[in-house]
């Protein structure tokens, strides 16, 4: 498989609210088998920023990160990442993103297309809700021109 | 003579179980929960995570709970409990430019790609407390307007090439960025410890040496370039896959401060930057870090440190609240023996210069 | 990455790296004395599972890490890229950690010694040995031993008494030692004075 739709799949999993994961679990048909490689576990990631916004890096602060590996009874290795310490939700993404190599139409169907949709609906909403807040310059011409 | 003290471990159990009960209060008010701290006092949640340098919404708001309120107390159990866990790796720098942005605004460019955008302020409110908040009354929903996706390039970008503006520092990345939290400090610091340090310093203390700075200690004529608020990704590059991913979304504030510099030999006149990076919603925080980052840069611009704000062993040394209130604080514990001896210092002080007087008479 | 590279880790990371921890920490506190270190790991061979149980103990993300050239297999670098996560390219006297599976050739010169004010920035060395015991009887003594105590692990290079008290002359700089085999842990902290059983 190539990298980028794997990495746009572990994007989407991680942007997801960990209820909506935890649904679309529950509704998979055919559960797979799988063990823990890793964790479920959870640590820092210090996150960087960059002087002036552009320039060089440096240390910004820590958020907290929960990850976790998983194996498929059918040998796919997945990989979970993500914000919070939300365990549960590492350990799904994990299990969707070995599902996705072995099926990646169907996750990607099921799963991941409905959690982007619910995602850019909300970031939508968003800016919609700050575009209203924009400001609307006009001049004031006075006495004669 | 040393005599050890011992003894009070009964009293502390049971200021324990006192700080319990005046925390939780009347028990006939319901208790608060995490999600009404998160919701309801989210800019205190905000200031929690970037004093406490770690992004936990949860976290910060369960600290602020346990800390009755007591801020910076809140950012200490945050600091001890970020102790606790092991670091999985350093992510990807943030990318400003790319932000869902809640708030923008610019003061000295009021035509701008993407817009002046007010977002969330309480800069045009009339400050007069509303008693429909107390009554917990209704609050419409805000209103919309149609929007595309849009590019909101930094203001600093779209201006640095006509060369009147200072570049961004060249990209060329350190092996090594520095980490206070691995590595004590040893002054002088580089920029990137700087702002490491800036970024969890007391909003408090960098508010009133950025005022400073204003007042004339280390005039540097600021102006806000701008102010960005808004979410922006995190990726980490994750070893075991061989690409970064993102982990998923973080709000933080930034300020762009762009200063009046007269030049000098090496530099011709130009507006020089002042950065600010914070976690969270915080302005004022991002503002004022920014003024310390420009005036802190006094010696790179080949300046006179004249003043507190230029003097970055003062200004880094005193900044961190949960060291100042840690060696503030201590001063009420026990000193007994200390006392002790500086009492007979003081009384041998005293017969000596009776003696002194005497001898003279 | 080959995806079977990955098991063998901790099944139980909080409980088994805590009783590692103790292991590692009883074992340099009390210089000589053999401590517990089975920990059910099962990494991929050069690596063996002691040396592997230190690594997951102490190593992480910030803790360069050296590896005797015939170690840093393709199996064995990308199984403790993902366990422990730390770099494992940095130079012998950069590292932090340093892990050798052939005893016989042990040279304590080259790593990292700390400095002055931060001793604790020396490289701590990680040493497969055949066996703990049965080999020539080792006196020690020092902070943490009461008297002396002996010790016999198999397989030390002949030169490691002079070795070892040119590390310790470097004091308080100088490297510390862990020989590990059989499920066990011996610590030689910097501090310990050794000498033959003759002497």
């Amino acid at each position: 498989m190539t990298i980028e739709p794997r990495r746009l799949a572990l994007n989407a999993l991680a942007a997801a609210e960990s209820a909506a994961l935890a649904q679309h679990w529950t509704d998979w048909t055919e559960k797979p088998e799988f063990r823990a490689l890793r964790g479920p576990e959870t640590g820092l990631v210090m996150v960087r920023g960059r002087a002036g916004g552009g320039g060089a890096p440096f240390n910004l602060g820590e958020a907290s990160v929960s990850r976790a590996s998983v194996r498929l009874a059918s040998g796919e290795v997945g990989h979970g990442y993500c914000l919070g310490r939300d365990l549960e939700k590492a350990r799904l993404i994990a299990v969707f993103d070995a599902l996705f190599q072995r099926d990646p139409e169907r996750v990607e169907a099921e799963v991941l297309a409905p959690l982007r949709a619910v995602v850019s609906q909300g970031d939508q909403q968003r800016r919609e809700e700050s575009a209203a807040t924009k400001v609307d310059f006009f001049t004031m011409v006075r006495g004669d021109v | 003579m040393y005599v050890a003290v011992k003894g009070g471990e009964a009293a502390i159990a049971n200021a324990h179980a006192l700080l319990a009960d005046r925390r939780r209060g009347d028990r006939q008010v319901p208790a608060l929960g995490i999600e009404q701290i998160i919701q309801q006092l989210g800019l205190a949640v905000d200031r929690c995570m970037a004093e406490g340098s770690l992004y936990d919404r949860e976290l910060a708001a369960l600290a602020i709970i346990q800390s009755r309120g007591d801020l910076i107390e809140a950012i200490f159990l945050v600091r001890a409990y970020r102790t606790t866990l092991p670091r999985f790796g350093y992510s990807v720098p943030i990318d400003t430019a790319n932000m869902l942005i809640e708030r923008r605004v610019s003061a000295t460019f009021k035509d701008l790609p993407g817009g002046q955008m007010l977002g969330p302020t309480f800069d045009y409110t009339h400050r007069l407390l509303d008693p429909v908040v107390a009554e917990g009354g209704d609050v419409a929903a805000p209103v919309r307007r149609p929007a595309d996706p849009e590019q909101a390039p930094r203001v600093t970008d779209l201006l640095a090439h006509e060369g009147l503006i200072e570049p961004d520092t060249t990209h060329d990345d350190k092996p090594d960025i520095g980490d206070l939290t691995r590595e004590p400090l040893q002054y002088p610091l580089d920029r990137d410890l700087r702002l490491q340090a800036l970024a969890r310093g007391d909003e408090g203390f960098l508010l009133a040496l950025g005022y400073s700075t204003q007042r004339g200690y280390a005039r540097t004529h600021p102006f806000v370039g701008e102010i960005r608020i808004g979410e922006v990704e995190v990726e980490l590059d994750i070893a075991e896959l061989g690409f970064a991913v993102s982990l998923g979304r973080v709000r933080v504030t930034e300020c762009q401060m762009v200063n009046q510099f007269k030049g000098s030999a090496k530099v011709p006149p130009q507006f020089t930057r002042g950065y600010g990076l914070v976690f969270g919603q915080s302005e004022r925080k991002a503002m004022s870090m920014s003024l310390c980052d420009r005036a802190l840069r006094a010696r790179e611009f080949g300046e006179d440190v004249v003043a507190p704000a230029q003097d970055e062993e003062f200004v880094i040394s005193h900044l961190d609240n949960v060291q100042s209130t840690g060696f503030v604080e201590h001063l009420k514990l026990p000193h007994y023996v200390d006392f002790q001896a500086e009492l007979d210092v003081v009384r041998r002080m005293r017969a000596e210069q009776e003696t002194q007087k005497e001898a003279a008479e | 990455m080959d995806n079977l590279m990955l098991d063998g880790g901790f099944a139980d990371p909080v409980m088994q790296a805590q009783q590692g921890f103790r292991a590692l920490m009883d074992a340099l506190a009390n210089p000589g004395t053999i401590q517990q270190l089975a920990l059910g790991l099962t990494p991929p061979a050069p690596l063996t599972p002691e040396l592997a149980a230190v690594l997951l103990t102490l190593c992480d993300h910030d803790t360069g890490v050296w590896l005797e050239p015939d170690l840093a297999t393709e199996a064995v670098t990308g199984w403790l890229r993902f366990h422990i996560g730390s770099p494992l390219n940095v130079a012998r006297d950069q590292a932090q950690f340093a892990v050798l599976r052939d005893s016989n050739t042990l040279q304590l010169n080259g790593f990292s010694l700390g400095t002055d004010i931060y001793p604790d920035r020396s490289t701590t060395v990680i040493v497969a040995v055949p066996a703990l015991s049965g080999g020539d009887a080792l006196v020690l003594k020092g902070p943490g031993i009461e008297h002396s105590v002996e010790i016999s692990p198999l397989g030390l290079p002949g030169d490691f008494l002079e070795q070892w008290a040119e590390n310790r002359a470097q004091f308080p700089r100088g490297v510390d030692l862990l020989l590990v085999a059989d499920g066990a842990v011996i610590g030689l902290p910097r501090t310990t004075r050794i000498s033959g059983k003759d002497a």
